[in-house]
């Protein structure tokens, strides 16, 4: 960033750390913006006429003489329909060689919606994943992640998820993703013909982890500014939350700050929060709806990432390789949709609700009649069938390379019971077997 | 003067000030910046350094900026017209803020200035009042409500002049009274009070004694919970803690509902607006939301405030307590709160306490859990604010800071289970390590018998025996296999799965089963307790898993049916039938 003329430059670095360095300084405003020797940091404390600074590329190189110059702003991000297909760095400049995005100057991280202007979910997403539709449908304002180990195939099931729901905007903020994920995003998004609908913040593995704090804030200005000015469905994926809050943590290190629960700041659940929460209906239409991801340690979801993010997002997505069909699945004990209700049966056909919970009750017999056949005991008839019911309800339904609509969906399950249950085996209300039992 | 001060640190949201005058720990003051007026509480003096929370975003804010003390503390104004209002955790009336984002230093009158009320005097001239004595009363959606002499009054003062019947608007003057020195002072229907100062204008706070029905089973039948009381929900995320605050805040039998949102999901408190407005209260027939007042501070609107929110929730239930109503504070979730204190407390460079709160939390949740309770009034009314909150243990793990501390003292104790949740046993409340400790009160057993009858907690301490050694056994059948155990053992452990399944589980989402009022709720455990004393004859543990299974069926069938319906008669009919093919005599 250049210069600009009468801007006051400081040459006289007092202390550094790892992340931070402090120096005396005069009319800066907190949250504001600065260069050090042209690196981008941002002010995390002002105590008298001391100011700390948080450099984000790190302070290697730094020398107590380094230039340092304020900014006068917080950061923020030029939002114009010129976003469309782009591809951005942490700091909002494009990474595709492609010319500056001329806009409107927004300061990321801005203030948070009225609850009372806030609208009740009510539109579904098909993603055509029946782990998903049928099971934990997705809502349009949800916000809700994927825990996955790191082994698991979550970049392309969201990936997947994200080119077959219909929205207007698909804004992807990517932290410590590999560069492999990265090139496969980009190649998918360019060869699916959608560039014009996405939108990419990105910070790579090498790129520096404090830079990641920015990117969840620029894809979610960005998000606002096409659901409230433009009234579009928004759809923002964050991958991975798991090295965002690794990067919020070296950062609360750095500020000799107390660390609570496995080592991460106090203020994580309000941090987490303060992301997911943008997700929203708004009454004129558009809406931002967020799938992120949280890697986990070994399946551990007590992990205070894990645990905080459960308690602020809308349910969450399990992965699990099912070693009977030697395919990845959506786990349907584990994953929860807590805003399914409000679209299962009311905008998708009437016996969805029944039909997912009796699918799950008997897929759940299935996984008791395995245990007792593990433990050397006896299966009954019902057992085996059960059994049988399991194998195929995973390979057509659960997996994830499914592809079908939700009525689809149904169908296919109604088809599972028929052939393998009595009508009163599955325990779903008269009407419904009636009219859709395959006889 | 009013004290000013200037900023001379900031670290996130903690200011530093460096003032000119006294200023109170707790007062609150207004930095202004950038054109806005941010509100910012004192939470540490040092001379003339003092240590602000501010209530909002600090962005942009410079050193050397200016402070105003306003000379009090934190406080809300209380006033007829805040009864199905939806305020922010500063008291600030959400829905008259403009935009459809908070914008920084946008504060809103919590109060109706424009509103007429129809006033009855209850005082005449010469009167004697004290501190809260009610002067006179307005109706506001069907609820007597009271005007009271201001909470903050010392000593006897008489009534010099009073209102006559007739409409007022909340600033009209109503009153005059005058001291026995002569001070005389004018009176509006506004009450202002610092919310982290208890009111306390009552005679005395009794043991509590009287069932706050719910309609939830778990609660009213196994673990009741008594007007005035206090009790807590712990739980894992998705084990349904919201749906059981929802549920109770919903069919509880109280006056006046505050709901305190307090950090948790804008989609939930989203889902209370949508709905509330349309559903009926069971106990009276009118909309829910016309005796609802909700804070909502959710996770992403600033903290210090949020850490406020339960205070300014508890306050205003003070206010209606003080008429004599029955109030219900719900408050989700207090851990929230609690991380409210430990980022401030981090912030100030405080030694930590475990898991890095701070450490005088426990007397922080014990000051707060004991402003609750069931209050005889000085004019021998009674009033009643009944607590619940809800925590959300990291990990799930009750050994934390908040949930043990809570457990001192709240009476009573909720335990939400993973396990169960993920059997979808709702509400997945753990039958046996969660109670009540005012069922062991004798004056709520006298007032119990009373309503119900004799028997009923001798029925109650059956079922919880029976769930207990139903455990016990379940755990032994796992170990030893079906046929491992005698054949008495399958039917102890279904008499047990019986009462869970027919008692304990309930649809919150059914629109019979929802609701449970008491006088079926003792129908329904006398049945299940008639079921279970009975003696049985069966051939194999088979026969005994197939027959309870038939009725639990048809027991729950009859919970999904209208009381004494032709339905629920008729499964009622089935399920003797069936009994009688197995009972001995």
């Amino acid at each position: 960033m250049a210069t600009e003329a009468f801007q006051k430059i400081y040459t006289k670095i007092n202390s550094i750390t790892k992340a931070t360095c402090s120096l005396k300084a005069t009319g800066v405003g907190y949250d504001e913006l600065a260069t050090v020797n042209g690196k981008l940091a941002q002010v995390v404390k002002i105590m008298g006429d001391e100011v700390t600074l948080q450099v984000f590329e790190g302070t290697g190189g730094i020398p107590t003489n380094a230039e340092v110059v304020f900014l006068g702003k917080a950061p923020s991000l030029k939002v114009s329909d010129q976003l469309a297909g782009r591809f951005f760095n942490a700091y909002g400049d494009p990474i595709d060689g492609g010319p500056v995005v001329e806009g409107t100057e927004v300061e990321i991280g801005g203030p948070s919606v009225n609850p009372v202007r806030r609208k009740q979910p009510s539109e579904l997403i098909a993603t055509g994943i029946a782990g998903i539709d049928l099971n934990n449908t997705l809502v349009t304002g949800q916000k809700i992640p994927f825990f996955a180990d790191p082994d698991q195939p979550y970049n392309q099931v969201m990936a997947n998820v994200a080119m077959r729901a219909e929205t207007d905007k698909i804004i992807l903020g990517g932290m410590g993703m590999t560069n492999d994920d990265y090139l496969y995003f980009k190649n998918l998004f360019s060869n699916a013909g959608a560039l014009d609908r996405i939108i990419c913040f990105m910070n790579t593995t090498e790129d520096p982890a404090v830079e990641r704090l920015l990117i969840p804030d620029m894809a979610l200005t960005a998000a606002e500014y096409f659901a409230v000015e433009k009234n579009q469905k928004v759809l923002v994926l964050l991958t991975d939350m798991t090295m965002y809050a690794d990067a919020l943590s070296i950062v609360s290190n750095r500020m000799d700050q107390i660390p609570s629960k496995d080592s991460m700041p106090g203020s994580l659940y309000s941090d987490l929060a303060k992301i997911y929460e943008k997700a929203v209906q708004f009454p004129s239409g558009g809406s931002i709806t967020i799938i992120a991801v949280t890697t986990l340690s070994g399946g551990d979801i007590t992990h205070a990432v894990p645990d905080n993010t459960g308690y602020i997002t809308e349910g969450q997505l399990f992965l699990r390789r099912d070693s009977d069909i030697g395919k990845v699945i959506v786990d349907p004990f584990r994953s929860l949709s807590r805003l399914k209700q409000l679209v299962a049966g009311k905008k998708t056909r009437k016996d969805h609700p029944q039909v997912m919970n009796a699918a799950v009750r008997l897929y759940a017999d299935a996984a008791n009649a395995k245990t007792k056949l593990e433990n050397g005991f006896d299966l009954t008839d019902y057992d085996k069938r059960t059994l049988a019911f399991a194998k195929e309800y995973s390979d057509k339904l659960l997996a994830i390379d499914v592809n079908l609509n939700t009525t689809e969906m149904l169908d296919v399950t109604w088809g599972l019971f028929s052939t393998y249950f009595k009508p009163e085996e599955v325990n779903i209300r008269k009407e419904l077997v009636d009219e859709h039992w395959v006889k | 003067m009013a004290t000013k001060g200037k900023v001379t640190g900031v670290i996130a949201n903690m200011v530093l000030l460096a003032v000119d005058g006294p200023v109170a720990q707790n007062e609150i003051c207004y930095i202004k910046t950038g054109g806005d007026r941010l509100m910012a509480e004192v939470i540490k003096i040092n001379g003339a350094k003092v240590y602000v929370q501010v209530f909002e975003s600090t962005r942009r804010l410079k050193i050397g900026e200016e402070a105003e003390f306003t000379g009090h503390m934190l406080e809300v104004s209380l006033a007829p017209g805040m009864l199905s209002k939806n305020y922010d955790g500063l008291q600030n009336d959400l829905d008259k803020m403009e935009g459809v984002f908070l914008k920084r230093g946008d504060y809103t009158n919590p109060l109706d200035e424009e509103k007429v009320w129809h006033f009855e005097p209850l005082v005449k001239v010469g009167d004697k009042v004290g501190a809260a004595a009610w002067l006179g009363s307005v109706e506001e959606n069907h609820q007597p409500l009271k005007i009271m002499a201001p909470f903050a009054l010392k000593g006897e003062w008489s009534v010099k002049s009073i209102a006559a019947e007739g409409d007022y608007h909340i600033t009209d003057t109503i009153a005059v009274i005058v001291s026995a020195d002569g001070e005389e002072k004018s009176l509006n229907m506004i009450q202002k009070w610092p919310v982290r100062v208890a009111m306390e204008d009552y005679k005395e706070k009794t043991r509590p004694f009287k069932l706050l029905e719910t309609g939830v089973r778990t609660i009213d039948t196994l673990n009741p919970i008594v007007e005035g009381g206090t009790g807590f929900i712990p739980g894992p995320f998705g084990t349904g803690k919201t749906v059981l605050q929802h549920a109770i805040s919903k069919q509880a039998e109280a006056d006046i509902v505050i709901i305190a949102a307090c950090g948790e999901r804008a989609n939930e408190v989203v889902e209370i607006f949508t709905e509330f407005p349309e559903l009926i209260d069971p106990h009276t027939g009118r909309k829910l939301m016309e005796r609802t007042i909700i804070i909502a501070n959710t996770s992403n609107m600033p903290v210090a405030a949020r850490e406020a929110s339960v205070y300014t929730a508890m306050t205003i239930a003070e206010y209606y307590r003080a008429m004599g109503l029955r109030v219900l504070l719900m408050a989700d979730s207090t851990s929230r709160w609690a991380q409210a204190l430990r980022e401030m407390s981090n912030r100030m460079e405080e030694l930590p306490g475990p898991d890095a709160f701070p450490m005088d939390i426990s007397s922080i949740i014990a000051n707060f859990y004991s402003r609750a309770g069931y209050v005889y009034l000085n004019n021998g009314e009674v009033g009643s604010i009944t607590f619940i909150g809800t925590v959300s243990p990291a990990g799930g793990n009750l050994k934390e800071p908040v949930t043990e501390n809570t457990k001192k003292v709240a009476r009573c104790f909720y335990a939400l289970e993973q396990e169960r949740a993920d059997k979808k046993r709702y509400p997945a409340v753990n039958p046996i390590d969660s109670y009540s400790k005012y069922i062991e009160y004798p004056e709520f057993g006298d007032y119990i018998t009373k309503r119900i009858g004799d028997g009923w907690l001798d029925m109650v301490n059956e079922a919880k025996t029976r769930l207990l050694r139903g455990k016990e056994i379940a755990e032994q059948i796992n170990i030893l296999g079906d046929d491992g155990v005698p054949v008495d053992y399958h039917v102890t452990f279904w008499k047990s799965e019986l009462i869970d399944y027919v008692v304990l589980q309930q649809d919150a989402f059914d629109e019979v089963d929802s609701v449970t009022p008491l006088e079926r709720q003792q129908n329904i455990l006398s049945m299940v307790t008639d079921i279970c004393r009975s003696d049985f004859d069966f051939e194999d543990f088979e026969a005994v898993t197939d027959f309870f299974k038939k009725v639990i069926n048809l027991c729950k069938q009859m919970n999904y049916s209208e009381y004494n319906s032709a339905n629920y008669n008729s499964y009622l009919a089935q399920l003797q039938d069936l009994l009688a093919t197995k009972k001995i005599a």
